[in-house]
């Protein structure tokens, strides 16, 4: 009877080790391969520089209250709270010890791409490389050019602040095989070259379903909810649907939506509020064209109630 | 008959005063004031755009209404009105009220140094717009919560 026991014992022993042997087969980080990241040539600052903004990168890594040239000094930000614990972004600026700047191109576009850190680590999808997976080796480039331009700062940022399980980065393996894809969020039968540049900027750099989009409690997106907004999951208040179907702007035209990411005002002179003060200010800094893509894409994705 | 006039009337009247209570409540006093400084904004914002041609009398009230409001917004958040009617007032406000006061004053100086240097064209409303604008966003950024 006893000797039952330790042979079941012994099975699950094993099973539960060829099981763990699976998922860490299955769930290991993967960086990209490296001609990806070969022959880029020099990086486009310019263009570069409108990357940046469309990315957002300022809005968690620059400073609390960082305004003017301040918010291009990139020594990690603001907590964000979630459900899961309290994330630090961490310095990414051009320090080679504190902040990235020793980093290859290569790692530094895994990391956007992949989440993977420098060190073949699983990085938290706080950082929204579940959005940058979609950028294009080119936009990578020159964005890594452009802030290695940037101020370096040798601020350390505090770790993360997560309970366990969230504290295994081993987990995430498990998160990445879940939710993790770079395919497009919605399909746009034939999308003309502007709402192909909308489909980019708002799926990949602009990273708008991260708030935009309700999770579930694993923190993935729920399907057919695509940016029908749900609770703030950095806090009080909510997040608003910004679908055609949306109460609040599914009336605002394509103008309306571009002089919003201009300006800041709605069509009745409201102003831009919360987090999105600070992702208003980035879209400023677009090209008119890119402001218009954006609003054309926002108008033709499925509307959810 | 006469029963259903005297029930009606008093529905009336109770409706009629509940109206009142709720207009002279301070969530919906701030809640006016906002409309009046988005009405504002909305009349400099026609200009700016090109909507409607420059008017030099329409540009100062709407900044006269947006100092006026500035000055006074904070009055408008005693304790005990944090939540009801909808309001959208952040926590944050009475936790930072010396901080919420100096960011209404903003608006409020910076409207007035446009009063004192009034836009003379469209080009110098729309320069106005973004002076101005620049302190709701601002504001709203920590006060405001969305629901």
């Amino acid at each position: 009877m006893a000797s039952t026991w330790v042979k079941g014992l012994g099975t699950l022993a094993v099973l539960g080790a060829a099981g763990f042997g699976t998922f860490l087969f299955i769930t290991a980080p993967q960086r990209q391969d490296p001609a990806v990241w070969a022959n880029l040539g020099e990086p486009d600052l310019t263009h570069g520089r409108e990357v940046f903004f469309a990315g957002g990168c300022a809005s968690c890594h620059a400073p609390v209250g960082a305004t003017g040239d301040a918010r291009l000094v990139l020594s990690g930000g603001a907590p964000l709270k979630s459900d899961f614990g309290t994330f630090h972004a961490p310095n990414i600026s051009s320090d080679p010890q504190a902040g990235i700047g020793a980093w290859t191109l290569a790692e530094f576009g895994d990391a956007m791409t992949r989440g993977v850190g420098r060190a073949g680590e699983h990085l938290y999808p706080s950082f929204p490389y579940g959005s940058y997976a979609r950028m294009t080796p080119k936009d990578i480039n020159d964005l890594y050019g452009f802030m290695k331009t940037l101020p370096a700062s040798d601020a350390v940022a505090p770790a993360h602040e997560l309970g366990f399980p969230f504290n295994q980065r081993i987990a995430l393996g498990g998160w990445k095989f879940l939710f993790f894809s770079d395919a497009p969020r919605v399909e746009l039968a034939d999308a003309s070259d502007m709402l192909k540049r909308g489909q980019y900027l708002v799926e990949g750099p602009g990273h708008c379903g991260e708030c935009h989009t309700p999770r579930n409690a694993l923190g993935g997106f729920l399907s057919g909810q695509w940016l029908a907004g749900g609770p703030n999951p950095d806090g009080e208040g909510t997040i608003p649907n910004i679908t055609p179907g949306s109460k609040s702007m599914g009336s605002w035209s394509e103008g309306d939506i571009v002089t919003y990411l201009e300006t800041g005002f709605t069509p009745d002179y409201d102003s831009v509020g919360g987090s999105m003060v600070e992702v208003q200010k980035n879209m400023a800094e677009l090209t008119a064209a890119d402001r218009e893509a954006i609003a054309a894409y926002l108008k033709a994705i499925p509307a959810v109630q | 008959m006469k029963l259903k006039l005297v029930l009606s009337a008093a529905t009336a009247i109770c409706l009629g005063v509940t109206a009142a209570i709720a207009a002279g409540e301070p969530q919906a006093v701030r809640q006016d004031e906002m409309k009046k400084v988005g009405g504002a904004m909305g009349a400099l914002g026609g200009i700016a755009k090109g909507e409607k041609p420059y008017d030099a009398e329409a540009v100062k009230a709407a900044l006269t209404t947006l100092a006026e409001v500035g000055k006074t917004f904070p009055d408008h958040f005693p304790a005990g009105t944090e939540i009801g009617m909808e309001s959208e007032a952040a926590p944050a406000i009475w936790q930072n009220m010396d901080d919420f006061k100096a960011k209404s004053a903003k608006l409020a100086s910076i409207a007035e140094a446009q009063l004192a240097a009034l836009p003379a064209d469209q080009a110098g409303v729309g320069a106005t717009m973004q002076a101005v604008g620049a302190t709701c966003g601002d504001c709203h950024q920590t006060y405001r919560l969305k629901k």
